[in-house]
C-alpha cells in the first residue's frame, strides 16, 4: 500500500479523504498523523491571552493600590460587617464614576442610602439612579388610588414574616438588577446587600450571579456588590474584605488619672480606620499571600 | 401653475378602514341613523358589486351575506380628515380644505423639489395610503379641473395644460353636478341635462354659451366653463392648528388590556406617521379613555370643547375639528406620559403605555379611546467616539417604567437635596441624566500613582424607618441601648459623642427638634458605630443609622 502523497492545505480542503472499508482504525490514525495541519485551525495551546481588563479608580487610593482599581465588565465584591467602611468605599466609587460623567445605578435592597453622605462624598446625584427595593413609606401608601393593586400588595407584604420580607426585598433587587444590566450603558451598577442577613444573601443561587457576570462581560459596566459576607463566590473577579480597626478614630481627651473619657460633648468621631484584605483577584494569577491595605475615612460635619 | 387634488372615494368607509385595514378586501357597509331605522350611508366597491345601494335599510342589507356592517363614526371621519390634511401639507404649504374628502394643493415651484407632476401625484397617493386612506390624485392647471378629475378618474391623473376639455370630456355630467352643486341643484340640472340628452362633459362643453345662459342662468354657464376646464380661481389656504390626535370609537366596551394594547398600537403608528410627515417628534402623550357610564372611574374630568371655525359648509363635508366630547360631563380616564426627550418610536410608546396601564388600570369598560401627542422638535444628538458610556434614552425610559412597575413609581429616580436641615431632606425626581459634555480621556480611568491622595468620607447607612430604642442614661449621656425589631441592637455603649442639637421649621406646623449622638457599641463582629437620635418633641429615642 503506497503512502499518501503530502498535499498542500489548499488542495486538502477540496480533496476528500477516502479509506477502504478493510483498512482498520490503525491505518486511519496513521494516515491522519501524516496529514499536514489543517489550515486556519489554531491549537488550544496557542490561543491568545484574553485582552487586559480596563480598570477604573475606586475613588480611594489605598483600595486602588490594593486591587489595581475596579475592573470594567466584571463583578466586584466588597464584604464586611457593619461599620467596616463598605458604604464609604461604595460612595467613593460612585463619586469617581460620576466625576467621569458616567451614569450609575444603585439597587438598594434595604433603602439604606443616605443622599447627604453621598453629596458629601462628591457623588453627582443627577447621574445616580437610586432604586429603593424596600416597602414604600406610609405617606405614599395613603396616596395610592383605589384602582391600583398597590394597596392589596402592601397589606399582603406587611403580613409577611421578617424572613419572608427579606426574600421579597431580595427578589425585587435581583429583578431590578437584571433590568438595569440588560438596559446597558451604565458605568457602575451597585447592589447594596449590606443590611440583608447573611443567611438570606447566601441563598441567592450561583446561577443568578453567573447571569449577572455574563451580562456585564464585554461591556464597560462595573458591577459592584456590597454585602456582609461573600455572596457571588467564583463569579466575582474581585473580592475584598473590609473590617474596622479595633481602635476608634475619635477626637477627645482622656483623663489619665481617673481613666475616664472626657465628657461626651467634647468627643468627636473623626472617622473609621478601615483595614482591607484582597481575597481574590482574577486580574492577577492569584494574590501572593494576604494583601492588605488600610485607610481612614473622614467624617464630614454637615 | 399646477394644482393637485386629493379625493378619497367612499370617505366614511375609508375613515373606518383606517382602524380596521383587514376589512379592505371585504364588502363594507356604513350605516347611519337610529335603530331600527338605520340606512346605508356609504359603502365600498365590493359592497356595490354585491348589490348594495345607498339608502337601503339595515334589514335589507343584512339579507346579503359576507357584508361587514359598521356604524358611521363622525369622530373617525374627523381624524381621517386631519390625516389627509397632514398628508397634503407634507407636500405643499398652500392647501385648501375643500371638503371632508377633498383637499386641494398648490404645486407651484414644487417640481424642482419633488420631481415631475406625475411623480408628485404618485407620491401623494402613496403617502395617503400609508396614512390608511386610498385616494385618487389629479393634477391640472387649475384647482376645479383637478377636483373634477380626481372625482372622476381612479388612481393618479395628470392633465397637461390646454388639454382640460379633451381629458374631462369622457366624465359623466353627474360627476360635475356632485362636485359643484347642492342637492336641489343636482336634481334640477340632472333632469334638465337628461331631457337634453347631455350625458358627458364633452356634450355639455359643446353646447352654445348664449343658449346655456338663457336657459340655465349663470350657474349653467359656470358648469359649462367647469366642463371645459376653463375656470381659474385662487386657493383659500387653510392653516389648521398643529394638533396630533387619533381616536377610535369602539363597537362594544373593552374590558381587557390586551385588545386595548392592540388598538393603541394602531393609533400610535398612525400618530407617529403623522408626526414624521411634519418632521416632528413628541415629548408628551395623552391617553384619554371614555369609560362606560355607571361604573366607578378614577377621575371625572370635564372635557373642554374643541371647535374650530369652519369655512363655508359644503355638501358632504364634515365639520372640521368637532369636539371629541359633548358639553355634558362624561367619565374620562386620563393618563399622561411625559418623556425625557422627544421621541417618535411607536413601539416604545406602546410599551410605556402598557406598563403604565398595568400599574394604573382604568377600572371600567372602555367605550372610546383618544390619543394625542404634544409636538416637539426631534432631538439632535451628536455622538462621539470618546464619550463615556450612557444608556440610550428610549431604552432607559422603558427600563425605568419596568422598574417602577416592580418597586413602585416613587421608589426609583434621582435625588435632589432640599435646602433644609430637616432629616430626610431630599426628594425623588425623574431620572434624566445630562449627556456627557466633553470627551473624557481614557487615561483618567486608570488609577494614577501620582494622583492626589483623597480620603474617603465616612458614610451613614440610614434605617428606614428609624429603629425605636430604649436608652439608659448615665451622667447625662447614653450608657446602654436596647433596640428590638428586625435588627436587634443591644448592649453597653462603649463610647459616645454628643449631643448635637438641631431644630427647624418651628414656624410651621411640622416643626422638629432633635439631639444626635454618635455612639460605639461592641458587637460580635467588632465595634459598630451608630447615630442615636432623641426626638425632643416626643421624647423618643431612635437609632437612625450606622456609620459604615
Amino acid at each position: 500500500m503506497s503512502s499518501p502523497s503530502i498535499c498542500t492545505p489548499a488542495a486538502l480542503c477540496h480533496r476528500p479523504i477516502a479509506f477502504a472499508a478493510k483498512d482498520g482504525p490503525a491505518l486511519l490514525l496513521e494516515r491522519l498523523s501524516e496529514l499536514p495541519r489543517l489550515h486556519g485551525v489554531v491549537p488550544a495551546s496557542r490561543l491568545e491571552v484574553r485582552p487586559a481588563l480596563e480598570m477604573v479608580s475606586s475613588g480611594i487610593s489605598e483600595i486602588d493600590q490594593l486591587t489595581g482599581g475596579l475592573p470594567r465588565g466584571c463583578l466586584s465584591e466588597i464584604c464586611g460587617p457593619a461599620s467596616s467602611g463598605r458604604t464609604s468605599v461604595l460612595l467613593a466609587s460612585f463619586a469617581s464614576a460620576t466625576q467621569r460623567e458616567e451614569v450609575c445605578a444603585l439597587v438598594d435592597a434595604t433603602d439604606a442610602f443616605d443622599p447627604v453622605s453621598a453629596a458629601a462624598a462628591g457623588v453627582d446625584l443627577e447621574r445616580l439612579l437610586w432604586v429603593q427595593c424596600g416597602l414604600p413609606n406610609k405617606k405614599h401608601d395613603q396616596e395610592e388610588d383605589s384602582f391600583s393593586h398597590a394597596k392589596k400588595i402592601h397589606s399582603k407584604e406587611r403580613a409577611l414574616t421578617s424572613e419572608g420580607k427579606n426574600y421579597k426585598l431580595l427578589e425585587r433587587a435581583l429583578r431590578v438588577t437584571d433590568l438595569l444590566l440588560q438596559s446597558g450603558g451604565f458605568g457602575l451598577v451597585a447592589i447594596d446587600l449590606g443590611d440583608v442577613p447573611i443567611q438570606t444573601a447566601r441563598r441567592i443561587p450561583l446561577t443568578t450571579w453567573f447571569r449577572f457576570q455574563r451580562a456585564v462581560e464585554y461591556t464597560t459596566t462595573v458591577l459592584f456588590v456590597v454585602a456582609q459576607a461573600p455572596c457571588a463566590q467564583t463569579c466575582a473577579s474581585l473580592l475584598v474584605r473590609l473590617q474596622a480597626s479595633k481602635k476608634l478614630s475619635v477626637f477627645g481627651t482622656q483623663h489619665s488619672e481617673q481613666k475616664k473619657l472626657s465628657p461626651t460633648h467634647t468627643q468627636l468621631l473623626e472617622g473609621i480606620r478601615v483595614e482591607g484584605e484582597l481575597l481574590r483577584s482574577r486580574m492577577e494569577r492569584k494574590p501572593s499571600g494576604s494583601i492588605t491595605a488600610a485607610f481612614l475615612t473622614k467624617t464630614r460635619v454637615s | 401653475m399646477p394644482f393637485a387634488c386629493i379625493f378619497v372615494p367612499d370617505f366614511p368607509v375609508e375613515a373606518l378602514l383606517r382602524a380596521e385595514p383587514e376589512l379592505r378586501s371585504q364588502s363594507v357597509v356604513v350605516l347611519e341613523g337610529k335603530a331600527p331605522l338605520q340606512k346605508v350611508f356609504a359603502l365600498n366597491e365590493h359592497a356595490r358589486r354585491a348589490g348594495v345601494e345607498p339608502g337601503m335599510t339595515k334589514l335589507q342589507v343584512e339579507a346579503c351575506a359576507g357584508l361587514a356592517l359598521r356604524t358611521r363614526s363622525s369622530l373617525q371621519e374627523a381624524v381621517a380628515h386631519a390625516a389627509l390634511l397632514d398628508c397634503a401639507q407634507s407636500f405643499s404649504p398652500r392647501v385648501e380644505d375643500a371638503g371632508c374628502d377633498t383637499i386641494l394643493l398648490d404645486l407651484g415651484g414644487l417640481e424642482s423639489l419633488f420631481g415631475s407632476l406625475s411623480k408628485i401625484a404618485r407620491d401623494v397617493a402613496r403617502r395617503a395610503f400609508a396614512l390608511g386612506l386610498k385616494a385618487n390624485v389629479a393634477v391640472a392647471s387649475n384647482p376645479d379641473t383637478a377636483a373634477l378629475a380626481a372625482r372622476g378618474f381612479r388612481g393618479e391623473t395628470v392633465i397637461p395644460a390646454g388639454k382640460e376639455s379633451e381629458q374631462l370630456g369622457s366624465l359623466l355630467v353627474q360627476v360635475l353636478l356632485e362636485s359643484f352643486c347642492d342637492a336641489q341643484e343636482i336634481e334640477q340640472f340632472s333632469e334638465t341635462f337628461s331631457r337634453w340628452g347631455v350625458r358627458n362633459l364633452r356634450a355639455l362643453a359643446a353646447l352654445p354659451d348664449v343658449a346655456i345662459s338663457e336657459r340655465l342662468g349663470q350657474k349653467g354657464v359656470r358648469l359649462q366653463q367647469l366642463a371645459r376646464g376653463k375656470t381659474f380661481r385662487t386657493l383659500v389656504p387653510v392653516e389648521p392648528p398643529l394638533v396630533f390626535e387619533e381616536a377610535i370609537e369602539l363597537e362594544y366596551p373593552l374590558v381587557l388590556l390586551e385588545p386595548l394594547a392592540f388598538l393603541l398600537g394602531r393609533l400610535l403608528e398612525q400618530l407617529c406617521a403623522r408626526l414624521s410627515t411634519h418632521a416632528l417628534a413628541t415629548q408628551e402623550l395623552r391617553l384619554r379613555l371614555k369609560l362606560e357610564q355607571g361604573c366607578h372611574a378614577e377621575e371625572i374630568i370635564e372635557p373642554t370643547a374643541h371647535v374650530e371655525t369652519d369655512a363655508p359648509a359644503r355638501r358632504g363635508r364634515v365639520q372640521a375639528r368637532q369636539p371629541y366630547c359633548e358639553s355634558e360631563s362624561r367619565k374620562i380616564f386620563q393618563r399622561t406620559l411625559r418623556l425625557p426627550i422627544p421621541m417618535r418610536d411607536a413601539k416604545t410608546f406602546l410599551k410605556l403605555l402598557q406598563l403604565d396601564l398595568k400599574a394604573h388600570p382604568p377600572g371600567a369598560p372602555i367605550l372610546n379611546i383618544y390619543l394625542s401627542a404634544e409636538p416637539a422638535r426631534p432631538r439632535a444628538a451628536q455622538g462621539g467616539l470618546f464619550l463615556p458610556p450612557s444608556p440610550e434614552p428610549e431604552k432607559l425610559e422603558l427600563t425605568l417604567a419596568r422598574i417602577a412597575g416592580i418597586v413602585g413609581e416613587n421608589q426609583v429616580g434621582s435625588l435632589e437635596l432640599l435646602d433644609t436641615h430637616r432629616p430626610e431632606g431630599f426628594r425623588m425626581k425623574r431620572f434624566a441624566p445630562e449627556m456627557p459634555r466633553e470627551s473624557v480621556s481614557r487615561k483618567e480611568d486608570k488609577p494614577a500613582g501620582n494622583q492626589e491622595k483623597a480620603n474617603a468620607v465616612t458614610a451613614l447607612r440610614i434605617f428606614r424607618p428609624p429603629l425605636r430604642a430604649a436608652v439608659t442614661l448615665r451622667d447625662g449621656g447614653p450608657s446602654r441601648l436596647a433596640c428590638s425589631g428586625h435588627r436587634p441592637i443591644q448592649g453597653e455603649i462603649v463610647w459616645a459623642a454628643g449631643p448635637w442639637r438641631s431644630s427647624g421649621d418651628w414656624w410651621d406646623q411640622e416643626g422638629w427638634a432633635r439631639d444626635e449622638w454618635d455612639i460605639a457599641m461592641q458587637e460580635e463582629t467588632g465595634i459598630a458605630l451608630y447615630r442615636l437620635v432623641r426626638d425632643l418633641l416626643s421624647g423618643g429615642w431612635y437609632v437612625e443609622g450606622t456609620y459604615d
